[in-house]
């Protein structure tokens, strides 16, 4: 008896409610059903119907027109402007992924009104009494803040994060690229073709192997050179000879409020040919013709990390006078007493000390310095070319090379291919780390 | 009473190499930011390199004469008063955004127990992973699907979602150190959620709200990638792309001195709310490091 009801309400929501006498719960399920099918109606089969059909709603209305392009992608292209009835790939896939998460949500309030249904029936055959529908009400919406409450919150998440992920990593696995830019041309589902084509094509694989490579590289050399210069500096304006230790602080920091786009602008300006630095050295004498920094890889590289190290190393040196304030001066007293000297007391106490307070930092930074885009793409554009690689430079990052591949070259697939690489690689790492700490596991 | 010190070869030497060195770093740190400085007022123009001939033994950067021009010429020969309009308008937007919707699910995610918690969170930690222009060419295809392009208002309500997996987790960290006895009183009292959220949690996590206020507010300014990919006409284009326009060697409107002039009427209140809002930046680091450990 109890399974009839649930089988009413899956079919016409609230009518399980309905023979349970919750007239109440039984309308709202109701008009959620009927909100559902208004969307779809309204949004395409109601013209058909009508026998006014807009373009738009050549498949139905919303969610059977989105599912329907999702699965095809489309059939008409738009061959010429003359064609005025035609498919849009991209859009078709997008509009699908919105209407299967509206749909989702619909989803919920189903198997909600389902389980209810169900559970008030077992409820009154066993001779219970029935929570009235107003008490259920105030229980429901107590009880439901949290959602309620993240609802605004869930809609942008899902609009500006979630939905472009899911199309992202969708896009791998169609044949979207320079050849198939809609509406002029269809884009096709074509399964894994984008992801052996990494494999396989040789001049794929070595760049991928050799960008993420000097990836690593960076993120480690970068991390480590701002992180020993700041802390030179710390310990050198902290040291007992530096007379207004305040003053020398304050004065480095100034890299830090400089807003990062400017510094990188700026520092391209600098070392380009006929740029500051070549104009210093020349009228030093100490070079006559200029250097072409962005020619040599080696330059490159170096004016990155020097860059870095400029803007970053302010930070490092904050947050080490920051850890040195809290090293308990009687600890060194007790070790120049054991017959520490000065060099053994930085070296078995200052040092131990923060870098143990210093590692999550530090690993956050090899993490930034990972992905870190914007100094790359301001300051070497990812150059020099090396001509071995498939449209990468010598100092391009993973994250570089996948934008110059999209937006470059409009290889929209295989971009996909490799940023579905680069996440899988960082969320794994990343929700492994966080399940290990403490805090989570006691949530 | 001490006697004084007498004189010791070690320590004058320590004091000379400590103080080489804080002066060298010291012109390593400020030469740049002071050449730009003297760039925005030199009469000059042309390449950096032409810029250095004009200034003082074509080393150290102070110009043969000083002029407003540059600032002038932003406003005549560019348009950087739209620029500046266009990004006040994002930033102030995201900021609202920021503060009321951020705020709250970081309360939801910290305070409050509910079914899918744990899901949730991971989902958002995941996301705070992905770099959001790895997916650029979906918001691109969201924008043009949506009609949204060259449209700032749409650029805002991007900035506003995407931020939110960051500074809620931000909020989150920041939230769950406020002692928990305070919302079993608030209970015991008869507050609900909403209460506990307007009445105790939202007034002592002031602190943190300024920090994400302020980054919300600041970060629009100097982002080029969404805003070069997502607006078109020059009247939409943000400060970033303006300056783009100026900084770029490969740029028809290549114009160093212009450029450093604009990006100090942008760097120096920066600068300046930079030292005022010091003490939150450690702040901002704690809750960010607050991630479990």
């Amino acid at each position: 008896m109890a399974i009839l009801v649930a089988l009413m309400s899956a079919l016409i929501w609230g009518s399980g409610q309905l023979m349970n006498k919750q007239y109440g719960k039984s309308l709202f399920f109701f008009l959620i059903q009927v909100l559902m099918i208004g969307i779809e109606l309204g949004t395409g089969l109601l013209p058909l119907i009508l026998g006014h059909v807009p373009p738009h709603a050549r498949n139905g209305g919303l969610f059977t027109r989105g599912i329907w392009g999702a699965v095809t992608l489309g059939t008409i292209p738009r061959e010429s402007a003359a064609v005025t009835v035609f498919d849009h790939s991209t859009m078709l896939l997008l509009t699908g992924l919105i209407a299967i998460s509206i749909l989702l949500g619909f989803f919920v309030f189903w198997q909600w009104n389902i389980r209810d249904a169900y559970k008030t029936r077992k409820h009154i055959m066993q001779g219970n009494e029935i929570e009235s529908s107003r008490s259920y009400t105030k229980r429901v919406l107590h009880d439901s803040f949290e959602y309620i409450a993240m609802a605004p919150g869930l809609a942008f998440v899902t609009i500006f994060s979630l939905i472009p992920i899911f199309f992202a990593f969708l896009v791998a696995f169609t044949s979207y690229d320079m050849n198939n830019i809609p509406p002029r041309h269809l884009v096709d589902w074509v399964g894994f073709h984008n992801f052996r084509q990494v494999v396989t094509l040789a001049q794929v694989r070595t760049t991928l192997i050799g960008v993420a490579i000097w990836t690593v590289i960076w993120a480690f050399a970068s991390t480590i050179l701002a992180f020993i210069v700041g802390f030179l500096q710390a310990v050198m304006i902290n040291s007992k000879v530096v007379r207004y230790p305040k003053l020398w602080r304050g004065l480095y920091i100034l890299p830090w409020a400089i807003p990062g786009l400017v510094t990188m602008m700026l520092f391209r300006n600098f070392f380009v040919t006929t740029g500051v630095i070549n104009a210093i050295l020349m009228n030093i004498g100490i070079i006559s013709e200029p250097i072409v920094f962005f020619a040599s890889t080696a330059w490159s590289r170096a004016v990155l990390l020097i860059v870095q190290t400029w803007m970053a190393f302010a930070w490092w040196m904050v947050l080490i006078t920051g850890v040195m304030t809290t090293l308990n001066p009687e600890t060194y007293e007790a070790a120049s007493i054991d017959g520490a000297n000065a060099f053994q007391q930085f070296y078995k106490l200052t040092v131990p000390t923060i870098i143990s307070a210093i590692a999550p930092l530090f690993i956050m930074g090899v993490a930034g310095n990972f992905n870190n885009f914007g100094i790359v793409y301001f300051i070497t554009g990812g150059g020099p070319t090396n001509p071995n690689f498939f449209f990468a430079g010598n100092t391009d990052l993973l994250l570089t090379w996948v934008f110059s591949l999209t937006f470059d070259q409009r290889m929209y697939n295989l971009a996909s291919v490799m940023s579905t690489f680069i996440f899988f690689a960082i969320a794994g790492v990343s929700a492994w780390n966080l399940t290990r700490t403490r805090a989570f596991k006691e949530d | 009473m001490k006697r004084k010190k007498a004189f010791s070869l070690s320590r004058t030497l320590a004091w000379l190499g400590v103080h080489l060195n804080l002066v060298i770093m010291a012109i390593i740190v400020v030469y740049p930011v002071m050449w730009m400085v003297l760039a925005a007022l030199s009469p000059t123009r042309g390449t950096p390199g032409a810029v250095m001939s004009d200034m003082w033994l074509g080393v150290i950067p102070i110009p043969s004469g000083l002029t407003l021009d540059n600032f002038r010429r932003l406003f005549t020969d560019h348009n950087y008063g739209l620029w500046y309009r266009n990004s006040l308008i994002i930033a102030v937007l995201n900021t609202v955004g920021t503060v009321l919707v951020h705020t709250f699910m970081g309360f939801v995610f910290a305070r409050l127990q509910f079914r899918g918690r744990k899901a949730g969170l991971l989902t958002i930690m995941v996301l705070n992973m992905f770099p959001s222009f790895l997916a650029m060419v979906a918001i691109y295809t969201i924008f043009l699907t949506f009609g949204w392009l060259n449209n700032i208002y749409a650029l805002a309500l991007l900035y506003i979602g995407g931020g939110i997996p960051g500074t809620m987790w931000l909020m989150r960290g920041y939230m769950l150190n406020i002692p928990k006895s305070l919302d079993e009183a608030a209970y015991i009292d008869g507050a609900t959620k909403m209460q506990l959220f307007t009445k105790v949690i939202f007034p002592l996590s002031k602190p943190i709200i300024a920090f994400v206020g302020f980054n919300a507010f600041m970060g629009p300014w100097m982002d080029y990638i969404f805003p070069r990919l997502l607006l078109r006409s020059g009247e939409n284009f943000t400060i970033a792309i303006g300056l783009m326009s100026l900084a770029d060697h490969n740029s028809a409107s290549w114009d160093i001195t212009a450029f450093t002039a604009g990006a100090l009427i942008i760097a120096v209140p920066f600068g300046i709310l930079f030292f005022v809002f010091q003490k939150y930046f450690a702040l901002g680091i704690a809750a960010g490091a607050n991630k479990g450990e």
